[in-house]
């Protein structure tokens, strides 16, 4: 891998599904430490996009790369170790413990005939404490609530240790404790390991706090990108989710109500 | 957490079960051979009725018997993985009811033994290309879509059966019930199923940790370095092939290829590293031992193995689901 190349570039990447376009000729770039906030209405693309970022689907036209690679280029394995992704939605089909189900994050760094070692397993035990689930690690994932499960899927994002982070609403299900953990999470691993995060959000005033960049999708094809400031305002926002807003400012921080 | 010595330990112990499994099928039967001159029988050169009797009766069903129940467990336990279902089995794709269709016809224009082994294949063969061609068509591939072909698949290839069995003369209708049901006194040719099931093994074992991240969804596992695609198709072909040979040897038994997994899974957990060859001992096992009892308990009479298989297996799987249902209440 590149290590000057940014992490995440796309190049007039259009993205839609049948008919329905999502974005045209969306050309962005996301550097070691940047963090970018995807916003939209529901059903706008911002999951399709994501997961065209994410090397699993194909765009309708355009380029996507990684770490100055296409994900072709790249192969499934390398690119599992440049990107992560966590998925809005799970099902576990097969009973599982906290630990094991936490343990495939680590399948990228192993090799074909490997075992777990001790070392994966502090990685593992390391990134279960980091989302509070330690004291998990022998129960069954069947027996975890909603929000337990998303910390689960963030703790086998975290083992998987990728460099660019693609997270698809990575604090639903959350309490605010622990939205503000997760999210103050990906901001560390931006700012201290040098991680690239992309995340779909739907709190701008979360957004505004934790996140650079914004890119702002219509559903129609038209998308906006800039930085925070720029990009979360009371007007570019009430068009976004065409309901009328109004900010409120205390702390040097922003929130948006709806009116 | 798992790890390779705890996967070795709990292989050899079920390794164990294996051969006395098949000790016992040596021993037991119409007449009781003692374990002693079984081992003579097997490792020396004299000449004697036991001797016969082991050699070349019931070592060779007792092989096959391993091969084809293993065969099963394993083709299950993929099967499982692919479809992301538990409830899974090796029939639920369709590739038994097309064995049994080309069964049927070689019996019905009375072919030969290896007329009809050759038949049956053929038929599991002809199904699985069917179902992977229909569930594959526009490159798209959901678990659903490919659960509803085989299931369909199966129905029609039912229907066929019926029709055969309606139409076929008494003196055939009971060869036909028994191939139907599972059997195993024709299987005398163990090398064959012994080779597919090592070859299926050895096959899958480099794959199983990749097995085990698709259990958790495609997406998931190609984001962590999976081939998917390639997988999932390779997958399909093993569990198929290996179903086919299975079935071809022995004919439909049931419930091995459902049960064995799932308790293995229930005892030793959901990594296929270790759930795949311990699925594939424990299921050899067992149909050895249900086929000695088929046997022996109503000697001299044979029952076909199948029955007994499915007089086991359906009580044991009531009560796990029973079992199973409770505890997550």
């Amino acid at each position: 891998m590149n290590r000057d190349a940014p992490l995440l570039e796309t190049r007039k990447l259009s993205v839609g599904i049948g008919d329905q376009s999502f974005c045209r000729d969306l050309d962005l770039t996301l550097h070691a430490g940047e963090r970018l906030a995807i916003l939209g209405r529901n059903g706008a693309g911002k999951s399709t996009l994501l997961s065209v970022l994410a090397g699993l689907r194909a765009p309708q036209a355009g380029e996507v790369r990684i770490g100055g690679a296409s994900y072709a280029a790249l192969g499934a394995r390398k690119s599992a170790l440049i990107r992560g992704w966590l998925p809005q939605a799970r099902g576990d089909a097969f009973a599982s413990t906290v630990l094991e189900t936490a343990l495939v994050g680590r399948h990228p760094h192993l090799d074909r005939w490997g075992w777990e070692t001790e070392k994966d397993a502090k990685i593992v035990r390391d990134a279960l404490a980091a989302v509070d689930l330690a004291e998990f690690e022998q129960r069954d994932i069947q027996t975890l609530s909603g929000g337990e499960r998303q910390r689960l899927a963030i703790a086998t994002l975290l083992a998987q240790a990728p460099r660019l982070f693609l997270l698809d609403e990575p604090i639903a299900h959350l309490d605010l404790k622990h939205q503000i953990a997760m999210l103050e999470l990906f901001a560390g691993a931006a700012r201290d390991c040098g991680a690239a995060v992309a995340m779909v959000l739907h709190e701008p005033a979360l957004a505004w706090r934790f996140c650079d960049r914004a890119l702002l999708i219509h559903g129609d094809g038209k998308t906006e990108t800039g930085p925070v400031r720029a990009m979360l305002t009371v007007d570019r926002l009430s068009a976004l989710y065409q309901y009328p807003l109004q900010a409120l400012e205390s702390d040097g921080r922003v929130s948006f109500m709806p009116r | 957490m798992p790890t390779r010595r705890r996967a070795l330990l709990i292989l050899a112990a079920l390794a164990g079960l294996a051969v006395l499994s098949i000790a016992l099928a040596l021993m037991a039967g119409s007449i009781n051979i003692p374990i002693s001159e079984v081992v003579s029988a097997l490792f020396g050169t004299q000449e004697s009725m036991a001797g016969e009797v082991v050699r070349s009766l019931r070592l060779p069903r007792a092989l096959a018997g391993f091969a084809c129940g293993g065969l099963l467990a394993l083709a299950g336990s993929l099967l499982q993985v692919l479809l992301r279902n538990p409830l899974a089995d090796p029939y639920v794709l369709g590739i038994s009811g097309g064995a049994g269709v080309g069964a049927l016809v070689a019996l019905l224009f009375g072919f030969g033994l290896a007329g009809i082994n050759g038949s049956a294949f053929l038929g599991a063969l002809a199904a699985m290309l069917v179902v992977f061609g229909l569930a594959h068509g526009d490159g798209s591939w959901t678990q659903t879509r490919l659960l509803l072909t085989g299931v369909i698949v199966a129905a029609g290839c039912g229907a066929m059966v019926a029709l055969m069995l309606s139409i076929a003369p008494d003196e055939k209708l009971r060869g036909m019930l028994f191939w139907l049901m599972g059997d195993l006194s024709q299987a005398n040719d163990p090398g064959l199923v012994l080779g597919v099931l090592a070859a299926v093994l050895l096959l899958a074992l480099p794959f199983s940790r990749e097995l085990n991240l698709l259990t958790r969804g495609a997406d998931m596992a190609q984001t962590l370095g999976v081939q998917v695609n390639r997988l999932r198709r390779g997958v399909y072909l093993a569990a198929s092939l290996a179903t086919a040979a299975a079935v071809t040897q022995a004919g439909s038994i049931g419930f091995i290829g459902l049960i064995v997994p799932h308790l293995v899974r229930l005892a030793v957990g959901n990594d296929q590293r270790l759930l795949l060859p311990a699925s594939a001992l424990a299921g050899g096992s067992l149909l050895v031992i249900a086929d000695t009892l088929a046997r022996t308990v109503i000697a001299p009479q044979q029952l076909p193995v199948g029955v007994l298989t499915a007089l086991i297996g359906v009580p044991a799987f009531l009560f796990l689901l029973t079992r199973d249902s409770q505890r997550r209440r």
